[in-house]
């Protein structure tokens, strides 16, 4: 099931917008195709980054993988249990397995992002 | 699903990590039927095999296996391999699904007096691992139960005719089950169905024999490399004579050598990161750019690197000047845009 709360990129990344800063992660899709995960890079906090650009590493046991930023911003939280326990991406993509919390740089970027069913679509177009 | 060696393998079926981690705690049962059986027979098996493996043949008894190499003449290795002794005069080699093409070709041309079959198509192979292996065996083929290590019994499980040999590449407790590829799915089923007996992918396969420190052909050994480089001079019996063995450097006598690290964190280092001395002069800050190649240059390079399960942080095995290779030694592996630190530590490093 697709949260309906949040909203998601092209390259399965989700966030859930608050007021002026989003939590933000990586999808159920994503974290299936990775297979187990073993290490998380995310960037300190204080650093700036932007839609669509690398922003984060996500290690699993067989390959590294670029994860891009759905939106513009600076990071002012990271997920520190993913220091120890990175599973918890595989576990829980949408709760528990939050990667870091953005000031957004711009709100109106969010229109970039597609909503739960356009998500959904999406998907469906890959698996042709 | 992945391609591998030419065949289409499980690289998971629940997940690499606990497929690993229920193989080292119970049984898990690998599906390695892509590997070659090569079966040679005669008179003349035993002197002309003795020529072609490294490892000493003549006074393994049937019923006996050891590991050893087939070499180039320059004392490349084509490959690592099984030698089962059947019978008085007849053998069989175990090799790598990827040079099963090769393997047999070189080993047919070489042989004169004895008869060569190539098996693999019609033989499965099963791999069952782990502490309760012994347990699964005692129902099904009882008298496979306290082989030592290196032995092997032929007998049947449930009316299929299996070769169980006390080998494998966990480091576990375990058999190597060969029978007819007729009976896979049939044998498959029946153990699938043992509460205690879990499938296990090409994944668990991989992170369980690095945490042991055991070679994979293709990525730690291959024809650029010997064995007494790779550290493996055990595996090789000199005082006969075989091809490859003349080209052979003196034990200890090559630059580099295949050794292990365990590295700092979870962060994994990748097979061709190269691998710096920690403390070298231009080694100051592990983000930077990295040392120019005078005076602080590569010491090494990786050959294969993971996450290890058991113990929750990265590990690999890396071929290291020889000088340098000494357990303790604080290295850094770079590649990839990463940086990782690690410690040279000889295998096992785990159990």
């Amino acid at each position: 099931m697709t949260p309906k709360d949040l909203k998601y990129s092209k390259e399965h990344e989700w966030a859930r917008i608050e007021g002026d800063e989003a939590v933000v992660g990586i999808t159920d899709y994503a974290q299936e195709e990775l297979g187990d995960i073993t290490f998380v890079e995310t960037p300190e906090k204080g650093a700036s980054v932007k839609q669509s650009e690398v922003f984060a590493t996500i290690e699993s046991v067989k390959a590294a993988s670029d994860i891009y930023a759905p939106l513009s911003g600076a990071i002012v939280e990271t997920n520190e249990a993913l220091e120890e326990h990175p599973e918890v991406i595989n576990e829980s993509p949408y709760e528990k397995g939050w990667i870091c919390r953005i000031r957004l740089a711009d709100a109106g970027e969010a229109e970039n992002l597609m909503s739960a069913e356009g998500y959904e679509k999406y998907l469906e177009g890959l698996e042709d | 699903m992945t391609a591998f060696g030419g065949w289409h393998m499980p690289l998971q079926y629940k997940g690499i990590l606990t497929e690993h981690l229920h193989t080292r705690a119970k049984a898990g049962l690998f599906d390695v039927s892509h590997m070659g059986e090569l079966l040679v027979q005669g008179p003349a098996a035993l002197g002309e095999l003795d020529r072609l493996l490294t490892c000493r043949l003549d006074d393994l008894q049937p019923g006996r296996c050891r590991y050893g190499f087939l070499l180039r003449e320059d004392g490349g290795i084509l490959d690592d391999l099984i030698v089962f002794r059947t019978g008085a005069e007849s053998w069989m080699l175990c090799v790598n699904a990827a040079t099963t093409g090769r393997d047999a070709r070189w080993v047919a041309e070489h042989l004169e007096g004895a008869a060569f079959r190539d098996a693999s198509a019609e033989t499965a192979k099963l791999d069952l691992q782990g502490p309760l292996a012994d347990a699964v065996m005692r129902d099904l083929m009882p008298q496979a139960v306290g082989l030592e290590r290196f032995h092997f019994r032929e007998g049947s499980i449930r009316g299929i005719d299996v070769l169980a040999s006390r080998t494998g590449y966990t480091g576990e407790p375990g058999f190597e089950l060969f029978f007819s590829a007729e009976a896979a799915e049939a044998l498959w089923d029946l153990l699938i169905e043992l509460p205690d007996v879990q499938p296990a992918g090409l994944g668990a396969r991989d992170t369980l024999r690095l945490e042991k420190g055991y070679p994979l052909y293709g990525s730690d050994i291959d024809e650029e490399h010997n064995p007494i480089e790779a550290g493996l001079e055990r595996f090789v019996c000199r005082e006969k004579d075989f091809i490859g063995r003349d080209a052979l450097p003196a034990a200890g006598a090559t630059r580099r050598v295949l050794t292990g690290f365990v590295c700092s964190g979870r962060r994994s280092a990748r097979a061709h990161y190269r691998i710096y001395a920690a403390d070298s002069p231009r080694e100051a800050d592990v983000s930077g750019p990295g040392p120019k190649a005078a005076g602080g240059g590569p010491v090494g390079q990786v050959t294969s690197g993971t996450f290890s399960p058991s113990l929750k942080r990265a590990i690999g095995l890396g071929y290291v000047d020889r000088a340098f290779a000494e357990d303790g030694r604080a290295i850094v592996l770079r590649g990839g845009g990463a940086a990782v630190r690690a410690t040279i530590t000889s295998p096992p490093f785990v159990g």
